[in-house]
């Protein structure tokens, strides 16, 4: 079919589906490059310069925050990278993969702000670890004074970073496993006598990293630039780069907006030079990597891989359930002192006091979520339509284009979005924040649909196409039905992405569409802890409702179409 | 690109220079102001760490709904810094009129800052009804300037607040009372004493009670500071804060975000005491099971900071009679005696209870007392707005990036 017969929309729908991962990203970089370079004449800023370069180069800390930045970028994606690796490596083609995978998935739609939440109930010295410590050591009545939570070297941010994004890695993986069809080979390789483990990353591996390089890149440049983990988490005397911009974004020092934009400005170019960093750092390491491949050692390593695979699984399985505990209790307490292993009561007060108070939030969240979900998902599946009405594939720019608003930094271009949307007077109302949201939501949910759709046996399409059937009715009656387990994952998918966003709810929305991730992490530093428990259960639950949705619904509907209920 | 480009210049340019001059209200005729107002929704930006305040913003939203027929959204702010920020993001989009931002709570260097940017709408608040009902003639320092900036009736005093310590006098025995004694405490007991991050305003205040009682005069603070005079007046301030750092919670490395951790860590029992800009905040928090009920408040020899905040309009709010009728509701007698109410919110009225009539004197009799004001002993004027930004910036220099 040519591609002057697919109707208006169709035909206007990549380039649709561009303007939402291009367009915001770089308008939104136009207007913080303009103040970074002096140019803001609200503010008084008429002419071009570097002063303020040089402001954000003298101000206190900036060196410690830049080198806290990339370390947590680099080692929050190798140790996610190198858990990922080494859990497959050990586990593949055992039935611990599948157990891995059903710990793994439901962490995916637990938004960053959460797993921070509870990571720092578990962690900080006050938290359920040392309350067990304190069980055992007697005379340990009061919280030991260590800095665990907000260490300056990173370490609680890293953790709560690769607890986000093993899962992440680890699902990404399996995605794409399928098409490094190796069975044979690691058969093969077994017979000569390599350990399985070793077989898998002698053989699988150098083909899988091209598969998952960009959402690595994309893991990278996210942990490099997070804002609301670092928040809740991160190191503070300095705080991270991110955390400093939106700082002095929000300074009562009128000024200090001009720094803001210089900062976000080197969060690009650091961000930009981490990526080719790690680009190069893959370059230096395939020789040796290769080396090791052919020098033909069956075993060594071994030993390695499965205690890496093994302790990193245990600790991941721990930690995940100690926060699930804590924030359970800590939503219930009341007088929950140190060194109590439980609280003196329990009681749904703080659920009856902040009803009122977190509907709102609530609501917004699931609004914003349900309507930039249901956007993406209509332009994902035009443009897979498209894809399959025209025979040809959009595929190859739209993989690549997708990475950008996951690579370039929020902080880097929200700010300079916010003002264009004020002057098109498109600004604070639900709809500018469902379409920042829509800027993140539309990569998962095209990444999560692509796959089953262009899998999908053609042969339905041409029977039905034969039978008389126009291509939307093959569409609506055919594909559709057939994919609605798909469909409803990725929906599921992007839903969660949306709950978890903070820097868009906060800074397009005007503070006026509260969430419940941005009420967390509003809450996180201090607070009310039983309110931010209540709310990281919350987070986690909206998106786990609608993925059970997700896989209820085809069992309801087909209830009498048993090949129709799963993805 | 090029065009996208050149559009955005283009809007960033030209966009400033259009739409000056609305219709303003006319403050003389008040009724007509309150006949505008109904229907509006008033988009009020107040600081919400703390939910007894944030639960009486809920009361007022019901009240003045009822009485006036004008909503009110809080939009809820960890740092009202935000709401500036709002405004100046509107301002730089050319955005002159129908705003995001009706009601600001405010005082200190963001009003300085308005103030200065030509971004309030005013003056208006001595056109209130019940302006008349404050107590301008005991209190005049604190209501009619703002952090040593005159107010000139850009924004109308809504809240005296004092700085008010506390600790669990079932583990302390005598607490810190004055600077002295806070890095004597430090040295005996190292771990055991926090203040706030500066960039918080808490931990600002607490630096700046410091520097009163340390500064060789202490009178320098009450203006904006020379290079000369601020070197002079911190010069005791730096060797102090040098010896107590390292003797803080977490050894000075990281300070609570805000009021709320400085209170968490306390029931935690990691430190032995702490503050707040609200001399109620101990009982109210003993009261919602967060501390134990052995928590005293107290404050140090010779009085601590107090100040008193604000109620501010953005000069581009698109609901001003709104937002003026519901400063007169906060203004008016019940609503300043719900708020002194300890067990609603605790904070003190800035009207002259003399001036009210008998029911509404009431009121405030039957009020049970929190700390009266004889034991907050004298409030110390806040030193001017710049020395609150200066001190941050000099204390981020020294400490953070170590």
């Amino acid at each position: 079919m040519k591609a002057d017969d697919i109707g208006l929309w169709l035909r206007i729908v990549p380039a649709a589906f561009i303007a939402v991962l291009v367009v915001p990203a770089v308008a939104g970089m136009i207007g913080v490059l303009l103040p970074a370079f002096g140019y803001f004449p609200a503010l008084g800023g008429q002419a071009f310069s570097l002063e303020h370069f040089r402001a954000l180069l003298s101000s206190p800390g900036l060196l410690p925050s830049v080198f806290v930045t990339i370390w947590i970028g680099f080692a929050a994606t190798s140790v996610s990278l190198f858990i990922v690796v080494a859990l497959l490596a050990q586990f593949h083609d055992t039935a611990w993969l599948w157990l891995v995978r059903r710990i793994l998935s439901p962490l995916l739609s637990v938004p960053h702000a959460a797993i921070a939440i509870g990571l720092a109930f578990v962690i900080a010295p006050s938290g359920l670890l040392f309350r067990l410590v304190a069980q055992a050591v007697p005379g340990l009545d009061r919280p030991p004074d260590l800095l665990i939570v907000h260490d300056e070297l990173g370490l609680s941010l890293i953790a709560a970073l690769v607890l986000k994004e093993v899962p992440f890695l680890f699902l990404m993986s399996l995605a794409a496993l399928p098409q490094i069809n190796a069975h044979a080979q690691l058969a093969a390789a077994r017979t000569m006598g390599y350990a399985p483990s070793i077989a898998w990353l002698k053989i699988v591996l150098p083909r899988l990293y091209p598969q998952i390089r960009l959402p690595v890149i994309a893991v990278l440049a996210y942990s490099l630039s997070v804002v609301d983990a670092a928040i809740v988490v991160g190191p503070s005397t300095p705080p991270t780069l991110a955390v400093s911009v939106l700082k002095w974004m929000s300074d009562p020092q009128i000024s200090q907006r001009f720094l803001a934009a210089a900062g976000a400005v080197l969060m690009l170019a650091i961000t930009v030079a981490s990526v080719c960093l790690w680009l190069a750092a893959e370059r230096v390491l395939k020789s040796p990597g290769l080396a090791w491949i052919e020098q033909g050692h069956r075993q060594q390593g071994a030993g390695v891989v499965s205690v890496a695979a093994r302790s990193s699984g245990l600790i991941i399985l721990l930690l995940i359930l100690m926060s699930g505990c804590a924030v359970i209790l800590w939503a219930f307490a009341e007088n929950w002192q140190f060194p109590r292993m439980f609280p003196e009561r329990l009681s749904s007060e703080t659920w009856h006091a902040h009803a009122s108070t977190i509907a709102r939030p609530l609501a917004n969240a699931a609004a914003i979520g349900l309507l930039a979900t249901a956007v993406a998902a209509f332009l994902t599946l035009s443009l897979l339509e498209r894809e399959v009405r025209c025979g040809r594939s959009t595929k190859r720019w739209t993989e690549q284009l997708l990475y950008i608003p996951l690579i370039v930094p929020q902080i880097a271009f929200l700010p300079g979005l916010h003002i264009l949307l004020i002057a098109l007077n498109l600004d604070s109302n639900i709809l500018a924040v469902a379409t920042g949201h829509l800027v993140f939501v539309l990569p998962y949910v095209y990444l999560s649909l692509s796959q089953p759709w262009s899998f999908f046996d053609d042969r339905y399409r041409q029977v039905a196409l034969s039978m008389g059937a126009t291509p939307l009715r093959v569409l609506l009656q055919v594909r559709l039905p057939m994919l609605l387990a798909a469909a409803l994952t990725a929906f599921a998918v992007g839903f969660a992405v949306s709950i978890g966003q903070y820097l868009p709810t906060l800074l397009l929305g005007a503070g006026r569409f509260p969430t419940i991730t941005t009420e967390a992490v509003a809450l996180a530093s201090g607070g009310d802890r039983r309110l931010t428990a209540l709310l990281a259960i919350l987070q986690s639950l909206l998106p786990f409702a609608v993925f059970l949705a997700a896989l209820f619904l085809p069992l309801a509907l087909f209830h009498n179409r048993r090949g129709l209920r799963t993805a | 690109m090029h065009r996208l480009a050149a559009f955005v210049i283009a809007i960033i340019c030209f966009s400033g220079a259009s739409l000056a001059g609305e219709n303003a209200p006319d403050l003389s005729d008040w009724s007509a102001v309150e006949a505008k107002a109904r229907g509006q929704t008033v988009y009020w930006n107040a600081w919400a760490g703390e939910p007894s305040i944030n639960a009486y913003i809920v009361w007022a939203g019901k009240q003045v709904l009822q009485r006036h027929g004008v909503r009110i959204e809080h939009v809820k702010l960890s740092d009202t810094a935000e709401a500036v920020a709002k405004v100046i993001a509107e301002k730089a989009a050319g955005r002159t009129s129908g705003g995001s931002v009706d009601l600001i709570w405010i005082n200190g260097a963001n009003f300085a800052a308005m103030k200065q940017r030509g971004l309030l709408y005013g003056p208006w608040a001595r056109w209130l009804p019940n302006y008349r009902l404050l107590d301008l003639e005991n209190k005049a320092p604190v209501l009619s300037r703002d952090f040593g900036v005159p107010t000139e009736g850009y924004e109308a005093p809504w809240d005296l607040a004092q700085l008010v310590f506390y600790y669990d006098s079932a583990r302390v025995a005598s607490p810190p009372r004055s600077a002295e004694e806070w890095l004597s405490y430090a040295r005996a007991n190292p771990g055991r004493l926090a203040y706030p991050d500066v960039q918080n305003f808490l931990g600002a205040t607490f630096v700046k009670q410091l520097l009163i009682a340390l500064a060789p005069d202490a009178s320098a603070l009450f203006s904006s500071p020379s290079d000369a005079v601020f070197a002079r007046t911190t010069a005791p301030l730096w060797p102090y804060l040098d010896a107590l750092n390292p003797l803080l919670w977490r050894r000075g490395k990281v300070f609570p975000a805000n009021s709320a951790e400085l209170r968490q860590i306390l029931a935690d029992g990691e430190t032995d005491v702490a503050f707040s800009f609200n001399p109620s905040e101990a009982s109210l928090a003993i009261s919602r099971r967060e501390l134990p009920e052995t928590v005293r408040s107290y404050v140090f020899y010779g009085g601590t900071i107090g100040n008193a905040s604000f109620l501010a309009i953005p000069y581009n709010s698109r609901n001003k009679e709104g937002a003026m009728v519901v400063a007169n509701f906060l203004l008016g007698a019940d609503a300043q005696a719900r708020k002194q109410d300890p067990s609603v919110w605790g904070g003190h009225t800035v009207l002259s209870v003399a001036k009210l009539d008998s029911s509404e004197r009431e009121l405030f009799k039957t009020l049970k007392p929190g700390l009266s004001p004889a034991d907050l002993g004298p409030a110390l004027p806040e030193p001017h707005a710049d020395w609150m930004l200066r001190l941050r910036d000099m204390w981020l220099q020294r400490y953070a990036s170590q």
